[in-house]
């Protein structure tokens, strides 16, 4: 059996170490492959962050294994490259755009033209190249958000995983943000593992959906998403398979209970970002 | 609190060249009214020896330091070493232990205890100790003043580093920058903003000690001269005086503010948004 | 678990950590001093230290000394906070009246208290008036700065909400202006307090200037007094500065705390 790019096994996170601990992630199962585009949808404040950090060697799981390349993660790996949702806080202030795509790439011993022409064509693949020389708090909410994708996608990492990282723009902004990332992953044949709790972006977005369960939390279901490429907002929305598939992934979420969440105790370790 | 980033956020953000000639001419145009009310006051009050006037005292300024490049290598220069001698070794010392403590939040809650007490020690205080082991030499003068003004730049550096933003750190993490990097290219810019303003407060208090370590046990320096005055009775010089350290403690705030402005052009930027 | 105990332990485990970084440094001192690797006429052994300043804690004439020092100190940030709160609010009522006191400040601000000493010494001789004059004039500006500062920091909304209730222009500026600042005053007064005692300490070391901390250890600094005494008082002077700002800090977590949880501090 040829091995998956990423295998997430019997994933376990409690808050604290005592056993009667409040556990985010439950067991948590999945595998994914080389050159998918697969979306984790949960209901809120279901662990998800949580989960993608422990993938990504952030955090470390109370109980499971992540492997990627068949390696185990540990820390995070080179290979691995993430996107926060909250772009504002990721993005170095005191370094033009430029230099925030370049900072990873100064550590990867490349010469200084490739690194240009990373940086070059990474910034027009997200539609920023007139931004280069500016600061982060020139520009507005959705194009900090496209620096911190590319520079992700300059560092050109095998797995790029992305937490809800089109939560915090308005709807057009998210559009547009939605498509740019297809086309990123598509030009590069990457691979990534996109976290949201919104269902339509979910299911618009991958090729698959990984649905979690109320904390604790485990895999409900994994929904292969059969719509054709290329996607587009209007006519994949407006067809048939789109509201099928998207109702599935609904029902799938709100059971078994619609309960509200209980709040975190003083001493959790995970902070949900809203 | 500190007055330089409340001064950043609230000054309204005056644009170009014109912004910069208005400022000035603000600037110009508050410090004659103060002269106006300088002179007209102290030529009410009518009482020449304790409060001259604002023309008697510029004479005498003019006379006794502007004019006199003696008076400038005699007492300025001695001065500005002592001073720039203890501000400079205090930066260094203050910012390197600052950014070991403030790394490790177990440090900070072993050492703060000690830090808030050394503090709270007046460094006149120490004055007699110093005497005492370093005598009354220019070393000694200029330790003093090390001591006295490390702490703000220690406990801004201290709050500067521990405060950086996690996500910041996190992406060195995802990228892997490691340590080296990210004390240099995350950390230290990130905790900028906090040990300017700690540089700031600290140059103030540098030209303090310097002038009383100069009023205790020296033969030279504008202290000296300033006490000089004092005991003969002169109080026209020792207003001059007083005018002269004035503008020393203004020109080395403009100067510290300008390489500010210039280091964090970035983050006057980032504050005006964020309101 | 409730909240409030878990927070309570973790105040609990840094005294704690506190408590043990600073025993480890007077344990190093005594080690030092003991093993006669600093010498011991510069440094008397920490345990000394401690002991004498006991002493001097029960010994009248040094706690008449320490009195005169606060006294000076509390006369002198009373006068300032007088002068400089008003000031303040008037000052930053108004956008025009804020740059210019900024920028007037800018310049006077740098003119070190220190400096005036001698001034003060020929127009008012060496005395109580003395070092209550230089206090003031050292504390007034952090008070003055702050307090405009302050005004400036109040929520625009909020005035207009009282406006539109009908409240004029003076109940505005008591009722809404004056309570959203007092937090920034309050800090402003802290700072004030601290430099206030640093600044009378050493205006009677270096003037004299009746009882006080400063003009006690002038006169235990000379030749023949045990060094011990000298350093006594050093710490007595760090825990009255440690104390003053303790009461200050404790006060405004009372006083403030519905602006902390706004503004997320703690």
């Amino acid at each position: 059996m040829t091995q998956r790019l990423l295998e997430v096994e019997h994933l376990q996170f409690r808050y604290g170490t005592s056993p009667d601990a409040p556990a985010a992630l439950e067991d948590v199962t999945f595998g994914v492959d080389k050159g998918e585009f697969v979306s984790i949808v949960g209901p809120s404040g279901s662990g998800k962050t949580t989960l993608l950090r422990c993938i990504a060697g952030l955090q470390h799981p109370t109980r499971g294994d992540v492997r990627l390349n068949g390696e185990q993660v540990t820390d995070v790996p080179q290979e691995l490259a993430i996107v926060f949702q909250d772009y504002g806080r990721s993005l170095f202030p005191w370094m033009k755009v430029r230099e925030n795509v370049d900072m990873p790439l100064r550590h990867m011993g490349l010469p200084r033209a490739e690194r240009r022409e990373r940086i070059e064509s990474a910034l027009e693949e997200v539609g920023l190249t007139d931004a280069v020389e500016k600061y982060p708090w020139q520009l507005s909410g959705g194009m900090q958000q496209r620096v911190a994708i590319a520079r992700a996608v300059a560092y050109r990492p095998q797995i790029l995983l992305m937490d809800e990282p089109f939560a915090s723009v308005d709807a057009q902004t998210r559009a547009d943000l939605q498509d740019m990332a297809l086309e990123v992953w598509q030009a590069h044949e990457s691979t990534v593992l996109f976290v949201t709790h919104d269902i339509d972006e979910s299911v618009y977005l991958s090729g698959r959906v990984i649905v979690l369960s109320q904390p604790p939390a485990t895999v409900a279901a994994e929904i292969p998403v059969d719509l054709s490429r290329p996607r587009d907002q209007i006519e994949t929305k407006a067809s048939r398979e789109f509201v099928e598939q998207r109702a599935e992934v609904a029902r799938l979420i709100r059971r078994p209970s619609g309960e509200p969440r209980v709040a975190t105790e003083a001493g959790a370790t995970e902070v949900e970002r809203r | 609190m500190s007055f330089a980033n409340a001064d950043a956020a609230i000054r309204p953000r005056l644009a170009g060249i014109g912004g910069w000639l208005g400022g000035v001419a603000l600037r110009l145009s508050v410090l004659a009214a103060l002269v106006l009310a300088w002179q007209v006051v102290t030529m009410l009050v009518d009482d020449p020896v304790s409060w001259p006037t604002f023309t008697d005292v510029a004479a005498r300024f003019w006379d006794k330091w502007a004019t006199d490049p003696d008076a400038w290598l005699r007492s300025l220069v001695p001065s500005m070493a002592r001073l720039l001698g203890g501000w400079l070794g205090a930066v260094a010392v203050g910012i390197v232990v600052g950014t070991l403590i403030g790394l490790s939040a177990r440090a900070r809650e072993y050492v703060n205890p000690i830090v808030q007490f050394l503090r709270a020690i007046p460094p006149p205080a120490l004055l007699p100790l110093f005497i005492v082991m370093l005598g009354i030499g220019d070393t000694m003068k200029a330790t003093m003043i090390l001591f006295g003004v490390v702490w703000p730049i220690l406990l801004n550096t201290v709050d500067g580093v521990s405060s950086v933003e996690p996500l910041l750190r996190e992406t060195g993490r995802v990228y892997r920058i490691g340590f080296r990097d990210e004390l240099l290219r995350i950390i230290l810019p990130s905790a900028a903003p906090k040990i300017f303003a700690g540089l700031r407060v600290s140059l103030a208090i540098a030209v303090i000690l310097m002038v009383i370590s100069e009023m205790v046990a020296t033969v030279n320096g504008v202290g000296f001269e300033l006490v000089q005055a004092q005991r003969s009775f002169r109080s026209l010089d020792v207003w001059a005086t007083i005018v002269l350290l004035g503008i020393i403690g203004y020109t080395l705030n403009s100067i510290l503010a300008a390489v500010e402005g210039v280091v964090l052009s970035w983050h006057r930027g980032a504050m005006g948004t964020r309101s | 678990m409730t909240v409030l105990s878990a927070r309570h332990r973790l105040i609990g485990i840094r005294a704690m950590r506190g408590l043990v970084g600073a025993a480890a440094l007077f344990g190093l001192l005594e080690l030092l001093t003991r093993a006669e690797l600093v010498n011991p006429t510069y440094l008397p052994p920490a345990s000394t230290i401690l002991l004498t300043t006991g002493r001097i804690l029960a010994d009248t004439e040094f706690l008449a000394n320490v009195g005169g020092t606060l006294l000076a100190w509390g006369i002198g940030m009373l006068i300032a906070m007088v002068i400089a709160i008003p000031i303040g609010l008037l000052l930053g009522a108004s956008w025009r009246s804020y740059l210019a006191a900024t920028t007037a400040i800018e310049f006077l601000r740098p003119i070190p208290s220190v400096a005036l000493i001698p001034l003060v010494i020929l127009l008012r001789g060496r005395g109580l008036d003395m070092k209550v004059i230089l206090i003031v004039y050292a504390s007034v500006w952090p008070i003055l700065f702050n307090t405009i500062y302050g005004m400036r920091e109040v929520d625009p909304i909020a005035k207009e909400t009282a406006r539109a209730f009908g409240l004029g222009r003076l109940a505005i500026l008591w009722k809404i202006s004056l309570r959203a600042a007092s937090p920034f005053i309050y800090t402003g007064i802290r700072i004030s307090a601290a430099i206030a005692l640093i600044l009378a300490i050493s205006t009677e070391l270096i003037a004299g200037g009746g009882l006080g901390i400063g003009t006690w250890m002038i006169a235990n600094s000379e030749t023949g007094v045990p060094r011990e005494l000298l350093y006594a008082g050093i710490v007595v002077t760090g825990l009255l500065g440690l104390g003053i700002n303790a009461v200050l800090v404790a006060g405004e977590r009372r006083l403030f705390a519905w602006h902390q949880r706004v503004r997320g501090t703690s």
